[in-house]
């Protein structure tokens, strides 16, 4: 079980704040692509994913990255604090 | 070191009173405050969304790495979350070191890299009701390359 949560115009384009979801997915792209798969909601939010940043366990990653071990992913838009 | 997270209005005048002050090490204080500006004309407030599980360990990251890298005396984080009005603070921070140079160049890296490196999105609110996220700049980003 992994805990997705999506912020900013991810989480809007989605329509949803938190998940959580029973996955096989090895890395972060097969569970992007699973995630396409479900929705048009989802294939319109990871339209870009290069547009987009990642964070496993609280941490920036990438698309690539491994999910063995992650609890929780986060999907947002790059950053703009300041 | 402090870090604070706040939907609250930040009083600058305290908490600047008695910050690396005291000490025989700090020769230099050198604060930043970030205000809410309206480039359009039409901008209401600004609304801050973040993310609460990462906000604080993100932000700890890179002031770990300014106090490391700058021999800080002290260094103040605040930023502000929710909604807040065009003229008001967003944000502050503030380091002391023993040099003026060192102070600077570590408020700089702090502000560069809590642009792009903390979980912060903002949101604009005009008058007219609409709202739109501001994007990224790459300038954002190429100011890492910097440091």
């Amino acid at each position: 079980m992994v805990d997705i949560v999506y912020f900013a115009w991810v989480r809007e384009r989605i329509g949803l704040a938190r998940e959580t979801l029973q996955t096989d997915a090895a890395t972060v792209a097969d569970l992007v692509a699973e995630l396409c798969a479900r929705d048009p909601r989802y294939a319109a939010a990871f339209a870009d994913t290069s547009a987009l940043r990642v964070a496993l366990n609280q941490e920036l990653s990438d698309f690539d990255a491994p999910l063995a071990g992650v609890r929780e992913v986060a999907f947002f838009p790059p950053m703009t604090g300041g | 070191m402090r870090i604070s997270v706040q939907e609250a209005p930040f009083d600058f005048a305290a908490e600047m009173a008695g910050f690396g002050q005291g000490r025989a090490d700090v020769g230099a204080i050198v604060s930043f405050t970030g205000i809410v500006r309206d480039d359009s004309g039409q901008m209401t407030a600004l609304e801050l969304e973040h993310y609460p599980a990462m906000t604080e360990r993100a932000i700890a990251k890179i002031v770990d790495e300014a106090v490391t890298r700058w021999s800080l005396g002290d260094c103040l984080v605040i930023h502000r979350i929710g909604k807040i009005a065009v003229g008001a603070p967003i944000m502050m921070v503030a380091t002391a070191a023993r040099h003026r140079v060192a102070a600077f160049e570590a408020a700089e890296f702090l502000m560069d890299y809590l642009k792009s490196r903390a979980p912060f999105w903002k949101k604009e609110h005009s008058a007219s009701g609409e709202t739109a996220w501001v994007a990224a700049k790459d300038a954002d980003e190429d100011a890492l390359r910097r440091w």
